[in-house]
């Protein structure tokens, strides 16, 4: 069943100048449940656009991008924080939590958006920190946290929405390899154990290794979609 | 969850916040002090004409205060007078005879209104023995005694004990004449008013007019409270059909434009200090607003819609500003009752206050609904004060701000 599907999908900045740039160009793409999905490529390949368009967070200038069977391409404003709300969860790079929140409760704040009641989602909060191994530190700030273990919140805020899947941007860039290490295990386990679909564009040669299927941009298109066997 | 966080975020930057804090604190302070001085100047201002002289009401006959003719009288005021004090919510009343003439010494004249007077009434109403600087208020068991004021004995080169003569016309047209010795100087902080008033018994001064017995002009009502006022001021309209009743703000017109000026003034000099403020409120919020660009476009990526965005800078900008307003309040509030008890000493300007008849020592004092006012009035300055800053992070473009998910 496919979560996410792409069709003809083109970014396009300075369309009106004489030098338009075209960052995606007709990229057709289909993301299944399940699946643990790198997009690789150079600098300025197009990664990054496209995971802005396939999470709800820019629009195409033309083509389809469909979430759980709804076209989210042209959606207003609104309705698209709303969707991204409750089907995709995000992960950054730099980790991105609310310095002002406990670990808990960063995970909690997106139940909190989604009006989900006090008990469950402490509830499912407790239960997210303790799979990414991090039950002994429920209370601690981010700037009390390293930075494996600020990754490793974002990934239990991300699931806390129960989305379609998760998007990441290059969740191991800032990460030493043990946290690195540490992250994909995890990653790997919740795709594995509850079939989440992980969606990350990634530079790092040992996410690209644990990836199951990995689609190549080059200068925006498609220049290869290999599928791998991963232990 | 949205509450907790704004409420977490002024905190991010202590020493910022600190900082606003402290300077709204200070504006609300200096504002609503600034306030409590001109109050309590203007409340003294109409207390001591209300307790010098007007007093709280008085009754006329109807034609008396248009005529300023002297056989227009309250007859048998003396009984009037013993009813009203009976009345609850009065402290005292006292019945006045009042007319104008000329005073004069061996060696000047002067004109004067001349007020005959209930010895034992008056001090009740009008407390005038504590203005006595020198001799006495009307010693007991000697005829024509006259209380005058210091400037006008020395306007007409007399002491204590000096006779002068009071020449004035009585019910009959005629011009009378009248020897009255000097008892007592007195001396108010009202420097206009004493060059003109001097004080007789009215046991003295009605034969000389020529008036019945019990006849006054005037009756003068001081009351316990302020806020009884206008029961009182009913029923003495009702009780008495045929006088005049008049309360202060009638008697004494400039009394109530001090009164409803004031609190013009408050509104328009709070106005221009919340106004400053929310100037610094604005763009210290604005800088928390920019400093914090990329973390508000990741809380709209993952979900946190714009208007809840905007309800948190609003609610970081108003814990701001009311903490700082209740804390501005509250130093004021005590700085009000320590100031209300002892007093602020202006006699080196005594001249010039003495000039308009006010006070040289001023107690702060301010109401409790006005605190409530100025509480509303920073309420919605920090409001107004959020709105551009919460505007700013509304339109965040989430792509622009975390540049990449």
């Amino acid at each position: 069943m496919a979560v996410l599907e792409v069709f003809d999908l083109v970014k396009t900045y300075n369309e009106e100048s004489n030098y338009p740039v075209h960052a995606v160009n007709h990229v057709d793409l289909t993301i299944e449940k399940g699946e643990f999905t790198a997009i690789v490529g150079p600098s300025g390949s197009g990664k990054t656009t496209l995971l802005n368009i396939m999470g709800g967070l820019d629009q195409p200038t033309q083509g389809k991008v469909i979430i759980d069977g709804k076209d989210i391409s042209f959606l207003g404003e609104n309705k698209l924080i709303d969707f991204r709300l409750h089907h995709i969860g995000f992960v950054f790079q730099s980790y991105n939590l609310i310095p002002v929140l406990t670990a808990k409760e960063n995970v909690s704040f997106v139940m909190v958006l989604q009006k989900t009641p006090k008990k469950e989602r402490d509830l499912r909060a407790e239960a997210l920190l303790k799979e990414v191994g991090l039950e002994d530190r429920m209370d601690s700030r981010p700037a009390q946290l390293s930075g494996g273990q600020q990754q490793r919140v974002a990934i239990a805020r991300a699931l806390a929405s129960k989305p379609a899947f998760v998007l990441a941007d290059e969740p191991t860039a800032n990460l030493d390899s043990k946290s690195a290490t540490n992250l994909l295990d995890i990653m790997h386990k919740l795709n594995r154990e509850e079939h989440m679909t992980f969606i990350f564009s990634t530079h790092d040669s040992r996410v690209i290794e644990r990836a199951r299927r990995v689609v190549t941009l080059v200068d925006g298109k498609i220049a290869s979609d290999v599928r791998q066997d991963v232990s | 969850m949205l509450a907790r966080i704004a409420w977490r975020n002024i905190w991010r930057n202590r020493v910022r916040s600190l900082i606003l804090l402290s300077s709204i604190t200070l504006g609300v302070w200096a504002g609503i002090f600034m306030l409590s001085f001109s109050w309590g100047m203007s409340i003294q201002y109409v207390n001591m004409a209300i307790k010098g002289q007007i007093s709280h009401i008085q009754l006329h006959h109807p034609e008396f205060k248009a005529e300023k003719k002297i056989d227009f009288a309250i007859p048998q005021a003396s009984v009037v007078v013993d009813r009203i004090i009976e009345m609850e919510g009065v402290q005292a009343a006292s019945g006045r005879t009042i007319t104008s003439g000329m005073i004069s010494s061996p060696v000047a004249g002067a004109p004067a209104s001349i007020l005959g007077v209930n010895p034992e009434q008056e001090l009740a109403v009008t407390m005038m023995n504590d203005n006595v600087v020198e001799g006495d208020y009307f010693p007991a068991g000697r005829k024509n005694q006259i209380l005058i004021s210091e400037k006008l004995a020395n306007k007409l080169k007399v002491k204590l004990n000096h006779k002068i003569v009071l020449t004035l016309q009585d019910v009959d047209g005629n011009i009378t004449a009248g020897a009255f010795r000097i008892t007592g100087i007195y001396k108010t902080r009202n420097s206009t008013t004493d060059e003109l008033n001097v004080f007789v018994k009215s046991s003295d001064l009605s034969p000389l007019l020529g008036l019945n017995e019990g006849e006054l002009h005037e009756i003068a009502v001081l009351l316990k409270e302020h806020v009884e006022l206008a029961p009182v001021y009913y029923q003495l309209k009702s009780d008495f059909p045929t006088l005049l009743v008049e309360d202060w703000r009638t008697l004494a017109p400039e009394l109530r434009l001090v009164v409803d000026s004031f609190k013009q003034n408050m509104y328009i000099f709070m106005s221009i200090i919340l106004l400053a403020l929310t100037f610094g409120i604005i763009n210290t919020m604005l800088m928390a607003v920019l400093e914090r660009v990329h973390e508000l476009g990741v809380l709209m990526a993952i979900g946190m819609n714009k208007l809840s965005v905007f309800l948190m800078i609003m609610l970081e900008t108003v814990y701001l500003a009311v903490i700082g307003g209740i804390c501005g309040l509250i130093l004021s509030y005590f700085t009000i009752q320590l100031l209300g008890k002892t007093g602020i000493d202006l006699s080196a300007f005594s001249r010039g206050l003495e000039s308009y008849g006010m006070n040289t020592l001023v107690y702060p004092a301010l109401q409790n609904n006005q605190y409530l006012e100025i509480f509303i009035m920073i309420f919605v300055a920090a409001l107004l004060s959020a709105i551009y800053p919460a505007y700013k992070a509304l339109k965040l473009n989430p792509v622009q701000a975390i540049r990449k998910i």
